[in-house]
Parts: structure tokens; sequence; C-alpha cells
């Protein structure tokens, strides 16, 4: 007991760690399903985390609670020291920090390319409009868009979709980005547009929670492959572990259905 | 024919009130209606109780009583000396706010959740939301059904005119009293509806063509 006194030397806010993101013995349930069990996962600043495994295992959920688009029934979930508030101004300013990207892009139907970009910097940030659209502007040319800002989402191809949600989550400067399935309403040949925006950000040393089904990138650019079934984490390894030397049979039997054909 | 000619001043000073109540009562009911919608969608359990509760209690009252607790009762308790025009505009624009609101929550759960839920992970609270993403999106597909409920509001005016409110249905009264005959009045009365019901729906067609959102 007394070695535990000992760790707890400061007190009142939790001082800036590394860990960025943490999950501790997360529960939730919809209806009688049990969709995150026991949860523990911690994200460390820079790191890139991608998440697999089987449909309906609870990798999109476990997404979505870490800016609580849903809620948890019991545990704890920190962003960057700070536990996840209740819904409210205060939510509403933790999520300016926690950048999200959709599956199926959600961009503004009613507004440009350039205002989807603007619009988080403006009514959130406070910024004003000029430094909003000139930093728009510099991020749709990052992610290879700066030709269509001034069309309407429904007029781009959904690989440039996605890419303009990045760049729009770009733009409120976030600590970590959560990716939710970022490539999978996509066409096969747009995917790759989308991940090489996704690469580069992830060696630029941006802070990334991927949930994907794409093995490529979670062999090239993740540090760390956490792979869920049925609603727990049933391991976490080093992409290079994972894909060569699964331990469970649960993530040998995932990887035998998808790696060989 | 001579009704009209004979008693011109008084059918234009009914014409006016109609298209004035029908005007500031549409007002209320949209502004109140807004509003009430956002409360019935939000995360705030009291909010969401206080729309529900205001649109079923207005919702299910028969019209005339709620002229008749508006013009009685309402002065007695609250706010004595409120002129009858006033008084009877919040009745009919209270009455149609909960109409209003539904057709609003209704246009509200046509924009595809993701809409929100984006505009929340950027950071925008509840109500930046609903103003900034969700509504613009909604208010084409409220369109159709708001232009019917305004329609109804102008109808239902003539009820006001039971309570000293001058407005097109009283002229009917008048002129009834005075021994003309009824059918001529009643053309002339519908006649003046249609060109206000009319203004409506063109006004409304005109805000559904210019507001078409590409998806």
């Amino acid at each position: 007991m007394s070695g535990v006194s000992v760790t707890k030397v400061s007190k009142g806010p939790v001082p800036a760690t590394d860990d960025l993101v943490v999950l501790s013995d997360v529960n939730k349930h919809f209806g009688a399903l049990h969709v995150l069990q026991d949860i523990d996962l911690t994200i460390r600043r820079g790191e890139v985390v991608v998440v697999i495994g089987p449909s309906g295992s609870g990798k999109s959920t476990l997404c979505r609670t870490i800016n609580r688009l849903e809620t948890i029934d019991s545990g704890s979930i920190t962003i960057d020291g700070k536990p996840l508030p209740q819904e409210g101004k205060e939510l509403a300013r933790l999520r300016s920090d926690v950048g999200m990207v959709f599956q199926s892009f959600n961009l503004f139907a009613h507004k440009t390319v350039l205002e989807n970009v603007m619009l988080g910097q403006i009514k959130v940030r406070r910024t004003d409009k000029k430094a909003a659209e000139a930093k728009a502007r510099a991020l749709l040319d990052r992610v290879g868009v700066g030709t269509q800002a001034d069309k309407y989402p429904a007029q781009l191809s959904g690989g440039q979709q996605q890419r303009v949600a990045i760049a729009r989550a770009l733009a409120m400067d976030p600590k970590v980005i959560l990716f939710d399935e970022p490539t999978s309403a996509l066409d096969p040949e747009m995917i790759n547009e989308v991940l090489e925006v996704m690469q580069q950000l992830a060696s630029e040393g941006m802070t990334m929670v991927v949930v994907t089904h794409e093995m490529g990138f979670a062999r090239s650019a993740a540090n760390r492959v956490v792979f869920m079934a049925d609603g727990k984490i049933v391991e976490q390894a080093t992409p290079d572990e994972f894909f060569s030397n699964p331990r469970s049979d649960r993530a040998k039997d995932f990887l035998s259905k998808i790696l060989h054909h | 024919m001579n009704v009209l000619l004979d008693h011109f001043a008084e059918f234009r000073n009914g014409f006016i009130g109609t298209v004035e109540i029908t005007a500031v009562s549409s007002v209320i009911a949209l502004l109140l209606g807004i509003v009430v919608a956002g409360f019935r969608v939000s995360p705030v359990p009291p909010l969401r109780a206080f729309g529900t509760a205001w649109v079923t209690l207005l919702r299910n009252t028969p019209l005339t009583l709620l002229f008749l607790v508006f013009v009685f009762v309402v002065p007695e308790i609250l706010f004595p000396g409120m002129s009858p025009f006033v008084l009877a505009s919040l009745a009919l624009g209270f009455y149609t706010s909960s109409f209003v609101c539904e057709a609003v929550r209704s246009g509200i759960g046509t924009v595809p959740l993701g809409q929100a839920e984006a505009a929340r992970s950027l950071g925008l609270t509840f109500s930046q939301t609903l103003r900034l993403i969700v509504l613009p999106q909604a208010t084409r597909t409220v369109l159709p059904p708001l232009s019917s409920i305004f329609i109804a509001l102008t109808k239902n005016s003539a009820i006001a005119g039971a309570f000293s409110v001058t407005e097109l249905f009283g002229w009917q009264t008048l002129m009834s009293e005075q021994g003309y005959a009824i059918i001529p009045i009643f053309l002339w009365v519908a006649a003046a509806y249609l060109v206000i019901t009319f203004a409506i729906s063109g006004l409304f067609r005109l805000l559904e063509r210019n507001l078409e959102v590409a998806r």
C-alpha cells in the first residue's frame, strides 16, 4: 500500500504527459448487446494506432466514444489529462481539439468546400475571416483539392470529399484525429489518394486513431495495431509482430480470412 | 354587386385587417415554432418536456376556446388593456406555432444525422449546429407543409372577427345584418381570401425554387 501512495505525488490537474487519450475500463451496451467490454487503451502523443477487427466488433463505437458521439455506460475517458465532460459548452471545446473523419464524409451539403473548411475556424476558434480563408486554401492545396474550393461537396468525387473532410479536421489544429473507416465508402481507385494524405499526416507526427480495413495502411503507417473482436481488445502489437506472428487464435483466424485471396 | 360598391370602405378595412392579423400571427407562429422545435430536439430534458407540453396543449385546444382564453382571461390576469388585435394575433400565433414546430421537426428529421455529428465534432454547440447546419438544410423540406399551415392560419383568422377584430369575415356578418343577399357577400369574401392564400402559395413556390440544395 505504501508504494501506491508514493506514486500519487501531484494533486489537482493531471500534468501533461505523453498519454494523450486514455480509456480505462470502458463499457458500453446497445440494449442487450455489450459492444465495448472493459476497454483499456492508451494513445500516446504522436502515435498512430490502427484499430482492426471483424465487423460488429465495436471498433467504430470505440472510435466514436473518444469524442463522445457515443456515450459510455461506465469507465472513464480522458483527453490530454481532462476527463470527457457532459454535453454542453465544455464538451464542445474539447471536441474542437479532437478531429473526426467519417466513413460517409459528412461534408456540409449546403456549404462550399471552402466554407466547410472555414466554418469551424470562424465559429469555434473565432478566427477572422481572412485568416480562416487563407488557412483553408492552404489546407485544401495540401490535400490536393485546392482547385475545387468553390464547388459544393456533391460536385466532388468520394475521394476528393474525404480529403476535404481531412482538411476540415486539420483546420482546427486538433491534438488527435479520429478516422472512422475513412476509405470504406470509396471506390477502389480513390482509396489510395486518401491513404496517401493520411500517410503524410502520420509521418508528420499527427496523433491518429484509425479504424480501417486497409491492412496495407496498418502495415506501413501504424505504430501499433489494436485488434478487436466481440467488444474486446484481443491483441495489441506493432504491425510487424501482429501481421507476421499474431498471438491469439481470433486474430489468426481473422488474418487468414482477409490476407489470402 | 351593389353590396361591394355600397360598402367598399368597410370591405377594404376588413381585407386589410385580415392581412394584418395573418402577417402578425404568421411571424409569431414562425419564430415560436422554430424555437420550440429546437427545444424538442435539444439534449436538455426540461426543454424537451416544455416543447412537448407546448405542442400538446396548443395543438389539441379548439381555436375558438383559445381565442376565448386570450381575449377574455389573459387581459384579466396578465395584461389589462391589451388590444383585441394583439390578443387575437397572439392566440392565433401560439396555436399555429405548434403546427409549425412539428413541420420544422419533421424537416430536421430529414437532414442526415452525420451532418450534425460532423458539426458537433468540430466543436460547434448544439444551438450553432441547429442554426448553421441543420435548419438551413431542413428549410426546403419544411416549405410545402409550412405553406399549408399559413394558408390554414389565414382562414382561421376569421374567428378573430367574433372577438371584435376588424377583418374580412366580420364584413360578411355586417352586410347580412343589413339585409344584403347572402350569396354575393360570400363570393366577395371568398375572392378576397383567395387573393391572400394565392399570394402565400406563390411566395412559397418562389422560395422552394430558390432553395434547391444539391446532394
